[in-house]
């Protein structure tokens, strides 16, 4: 727990630090340039767009890439590069949020079991497990018949599945940093269990909560486009990665850009979440494996 | 002790899939008889399928039931869940052990080589390569791999025309496309974990030492550093054979293959309970058993952790 120690002595330094820490590693720095840049795209998309997106153009349908359409067409005659350039926007949006909440809920579920401990940490750690030994598609699945397909039943649907995963990875952390000396005194001074864990515990643990964030991304990301393939995520129109090469892979053979620029865009941005993930680690001294494994 | 856990695991979730398919909207009596059914059969129905029961009692009805073996009808069918699932399984565990047997056996491989040649031209290449393969969607390539085998090269059936029962000998040819798409997924996890263990065994002393006391490469490797780093990457191959088992949902769709997760996902469009019940148990299940084994992986590659107070 140097690592934890260190952070502490540091903490008002703790950002700058961060950034630098990332700066260091050229793994970090092509995963954030990645994801950064697809973040910009999917921001600019209005303006980079030659078309509107969901505009169908019956005289162009299947066109191969030309100069009005540089990536070409698909069977409704949409322009494969706007769709391309907006189709980020559903999957950034929605596992932006659905990660941020599955990792605050999940850290504060794992700082209650681990301070109150006893009973209370069993009773969660079992329950997490029975919602773990149910697979994530069949859980997503069963979450979404039940309330529907809009973006903020995945978002649900999502928190639902990786909490227990988030929960059991910070449990184990916070475990680790509970006998600190610092903790006791501040139970001696009559803390509360909410300010400790606020005060001292998350900020020690903050490095494994950032690589749990980072990791839990990609996986969200490629949970929600297999979503929208199999078409429980977002509804067509809307220009979405994952419903693209569901719409056009049937087309492979005529029109194959249609399904390989969101293929493409998609891989990249998950290889630039992964890559991110794999520095954020390396450069926070945090061993994720073990941390799994115990 | 462990074991009264696990079933408890698989009892609870099973609770818990049960309470949530109960609060699903709609009616599957209504569904089954369609839209222009009378009230009236309705009801009879619902009373044949003991809809009107309160759920507790259905709960533990079907579990008793459960207890010898009798899942229940399909609520869409009416043939026996027992037989469709397992019908499913089958078909399943073909494309499962399939997919182990060659997925694992070459990711042990790439895994090691990588380790041992740490930061070497071969480490960059496969390490690029399972970050690549972590990264993207099986929907994507499974779909790649229908452009190349099954489109410019005409070798593989790019879906599965076999119904459910279809026997292994008719399923046979069309089991290798949807294997490899698996195959890629679950060995880019299982690559990266040996890596990582196999380079920490070997930077530790009692490595160095066998080095240094002129010991041969092989003797090394198969001595020292696999047995030390086998139990960690069991850990890892345990999660993804459940995984396996449970989601194989996407790559089975998309091939159309007649297993488990096509199962799954019609189950849930039909709401048939019954069925859904089952294949979460059956999910459930294998989650426990495969972590049980790989915890019995590790304790016969690591006698220390036979004697638990010896270890510490």
């Amino acid at each position: 727990m140097t690592v934890a120690e260190a952070s502490v002595q540091t903490r008002s330094r703790a950002f700058p630090r961060l950034v630098r820490s990332i700066a260091r590693s050229p793994t970090a720095c092509v995963g954030f340039g990645l994801i950064f840049l697809h973040v910009l795209l999917a921001l600019a998309a209005p303006l980079l767009s030659p078309y509107d997106p969901i505009a169908n153009d019956a005289m162009a349908t299947l066109s191969n890439p030309t100069g009005a359409h540089p990536l070409g067409t698909d069977a409704l005659g949409r322009d494969i590069l706007s769709r391309t350039l907006y189709g980020g926007q559903y999957a950034l949006v929605v596992s932006l949020v659905a990660t941020t909440l599955a990792v605050l809920l999940g850290s504060i579920i794992a700082g209650i079991a681990a301070f109150k401990g006893g009973i209370v940490d069993d009773v969660i750690t079992r329950v997490l497990d029975s919602v773990l030994a149910v697979p994530a598609i069949l859980a997503l699945l069963v979450v979404i018949t039940i309330f529907g397909s809009g973006p903020q039943i995945i978002i649900l649907a999502v928190v639902i599945v990786f909490t227990g995963g988030v929960t059991r990875i910070v449990r184990a952390a916070v475990m680790d940093v509970l006998p600190n000396d610092y903790i006791t005194a501040a139970r001696a001074r009559g803390e509360g269990m909410f300010s400790i864990l606020v005060r001292e515990v998350f900020p020690n643990v903050l490095d494994i909560i950032l690589v749990e964030f980072a990791m839990r991304a990609s996986w969200v990301m490629l949970l929600i486009s297999s979503l929208s393939f199999l078409g429980f995520g977002a509804n067509p129109p809307t220009p979405d990665w994952g419903l693209m090469v569901a719409e056009n892979r049937n087309l492979l053979s005529i029109a194959p850009w249609a399904t390989l620029a969101p293929i493409v865009a998609l891989a990249t941005l998950i290889v630039g979440l992964n890559l991110a993930a794999d520095g954020l680690s390396k450069s926070l001294g945090v061993d994720r494996m073990k941390d799994v494994l115990g | 002790m462990r074991a009264a856990w696990s079933i408890f695991t698989v009892l609870l979730s099973t609770v818990l899939v049960f309470t949530a398919i109960q609060s699903l909207p709609g009616d599957t009596a209504s569904r089954i008889l369609g839209q222009n059914a009378t009230p009236e059969a309705v009801a009879t129905v619902r009373l044949q399928l003991g809809l009107d029961e309160p759920a507790l009692s259905r709960f533990l009805s079907w579990l008793g039931g459960a207890a010898h073996g009798d899942f229940g009808t399909s609520l869409v069918s009416g043939r026996s869940v027992g037989e469709e699932v397992g019908g499913a399984l089958v078909n399943t565990l073909l494309l499962a052990s399939i997919t182990i047997a060659i997925g694992v056996t070459i990711a042990l491989v790439l895994g090691m080589v990588s380790g041992l040649m740490r930061d070497k031209k071969p480490d960059v290449i496969i390490s690029t390569l399972a970050l690549i393969g972590m990264s993207i969607p099986e929907f994507v390539v499974a779909t790649l791999l229908v452009l190349v085998f099954s489109i410019y090269i005409p070798l593989f059936p790019a879906v599965v025309l076999a119904g459910q029962e279809a026997t292994i000998a008719e399923l046979l040819p069309s089991v290798w496309l949807p294997a490899a798409a698996l195959i890629c997924v679950l060995s880019a996890y299982v690559i990266r974990m040996m890596r990582t263990s196999v380079i920490d065994v070997a930077e530790s002393e009692y490595v160095r030492t066998a080095v240094l006391k002129g010991n041969s490469t092989a003797r090394i490797v198969f001595k020292h550093v696999l047995p030390s780093a086998m139990p960690p990457t069991l850990n890892v191959i345990a999660m993804n054979i459940a995984w396996l088992i449970g989601g194989v949902v996407v790559v089975e769709s998309i091939f159309n293959y007649p297993g488990i997760g096509t199962l799954m996902i019609r189950s849930v469009q039909t709401q048939d309970l019954p069925t859904i019940l089952l294949i979460t148990v059956l999910s459930a299940f294998t989650f426990v058993i495969c972590n049980l084994l790989a915890d019995l992986g590790a304790f016969m590659l690591n006698p220390r952790l036979r004697y638990p107070r010896s270890a510490v």
